[in-house]
């Protein structure tokens, strides 16, 4: 697969396969295509070559959901924004309300329902971003450096929610600048490098054993 | 500049003793331009989420075209109405020429451009910051066209004011499709211009004094709601 922008290559000849219910995490340098690789899985951008299957089907899977860098909150409560997105899902009702208080509950803002969502502080919003993807119950989680502009306690915060929701057998695909987090969070690494996947191992020997000289300076570079 | 001093106590013994003349001179320019703004609204806003969101050929110069007309001259608006309105013109049997519903119509072509206009810019802004979210989550271009108009509300009554001002303030249009009718059309803006032309300064001072008032007041209350919006929602 493969995703050109004009004359630029973004992403060029990456074929690999994401596990059910695994966590991969997508490592690499800035503009090595992390992010573009989310969002050609997530459906955001349409690869100029090549195709991907889910499941051996062509069609995306139908619960999917994306966590960014910076999240997107709604002028409206915490609880309202994860409404509107269980509304666009076409789930309305009592199953809404008992998710959105089981998703805020989850990830511990359940006393910060009713605040107005761009009123909290950067680790909130994420942590309602979070929510918000957790009541969507997805198949597969996407998230592009979720904790890049969070302090210390809030990526701890937001990283044990990840491990959560992988805990309910949600499989998790998350990009990250930092070799720590991955480390910490992954099952398979992704390494990309210049729009191309340069190695594809095992969280366990990528770190010890990189089979690639490229992963090996950038194991050591960090 | 003893003129000006004189009008001014006039104005002040105007406004204080509600003259009935003069109040309702005031009320049906206020009517006229609210109405028009409301109309306008409901035209422009969507309008402009729509281009703000929508992907279609045309577009750009559609943008181009809304913020060139935001310049529109009233008195070219006032004529083209008066043209279709008047008994030979194609809306001519409705007989509204010469009415407040044709100054209506006038000053909702006059501002609907600046209302989709500015709406278009305040969206757009909102669209890049929202789009993949919105995106993600499967919103529909028309939902997401919605969401955003009512995430951008705060921002967007400046820009319903900014269109009343406009048509509150003009005074070409009305004159021509109104004909400035003693007891009927006539509004605050073209009684100041008549007034001036009659040599009745206090009263065309007055109305001046009256239609500045409204408009700060209506500034002053648009400012502090979106002072108090942004600091209770973000």
């Amino acid at each position: 697969m493969g995703v050109r922008r004009g004359t630029t290559r973004l992403l060029a000849d990456v074929t690999t396969t994401i596990n059910a219910g695994s966590r991969t995490v997508i490592v690499g340098a800035n503009g090595a295509g992390k992010s573009t690789l989310l969002r050609v899985l997530h459906g955001l951008v349409v690869p100029t070559s090549g195709t991907i299957t889910w499941g051996g089907r062509a069609q995306l899977p139908l619960r999917q959901a994306m966590v960014f860098q910076r999240p997107v909150m709604l002028r409206r409560s915490a609880a309202a924004n994860i409404r509107y997105a269980l509304d666009l899902a076409g789930i309305h009702g009592a199953e809404a309300d008992a998710r959105i208080r089981e998703a805020l509950a989850e990830v511990g803002l359940l006393p910060l329902a009713d605040r107005p969502a761009r009123v909290l502080s950067g680790g909130e919003q994420q942590r309602v971003a979070l929510a918000r993807a957790w009541a969507l119950v997805p198949e597969v989680l996407f998230l592009d450096e979720p904790t890049a502009s969070l302090d210390p306690a809030a990526t701890r915060a937001v990283e044990q929610i990840i491990r959560d929701i992988h805990a309910r057998g949600t499989a998790i695909v998350m990009a990250t600048h930092s070799l720590a987090q991955a480390r910490r969070l992954a099952d398979d690494i992704l390494f990309l490098h210049d729009g191309r996947l340069a190695e594809r191992a095992l969280s366990s020997s990528f770190f010890s054993q990189p089979a690639t000289a490229l992963a090996q300076a950038f194991l050591e570079g960090e | 500049m003893n003129t000006f001093t004189d009008s001014l106590s006039v104005a002040a013994g105007l406004v204080a003793h509600l003259d009935p003349r003069f109040l309702a001179i005031v009320e049906l320019s206020l009517r006229v331009s609210l109405a028009a703004t409301a109309i306008a609204a409901v035209i422009g806003l969507p309008l402009g989420a729509a281009i703000a969101v929508g992907r279609f050929p045309g577009r750009q110069a559609l943008t181009i075209v809304l913020n060139a007309l935001m310049g529109l001259p009233p008195v070219v608006v006032g004529l083209v109405v008066y043209l279709l309105l008047s008994r030979a013109g194609p809306l001519g049997s409705f007989g509204v020429l010469f009415t407040p519903t044709a100054m209506v119509i006038a000053q909702t072509i006059l501002i609907v451009p600046i209302i989709a206009a500015l709406s278009r810019q305040i969206v757009s802004d909102a669209w890049a910051e929202y789009h993949e979210q919105l995106q993600s989550l499967g919103a529909s271009t028309m939902r997401a066209a919605l969401t955003l108009l009512w995430d951008t509300r705060y921002s967007l009554i400046t820009v319903l004011l900014a269109g009343f001002g406009r048509a509150i303030a003009e005074v070409g249009a009305v004159m021509i499709v109104g004909g400035n009718i003693d007891g009927f059309t006539r509004v605050m803006t073209t009684t100041i211009a008549l007034e001036t032309s009659k040599g009745d300064l206090p009263l065309a001072l007055a109305l001046g004094v009256v239609l500045v008032t409204i408009v700060l007041t209506m500034n002053a209350g648009a400012h502090a709601t979106r002072e108090w919006a942004r600091a209770r929602f973000g």
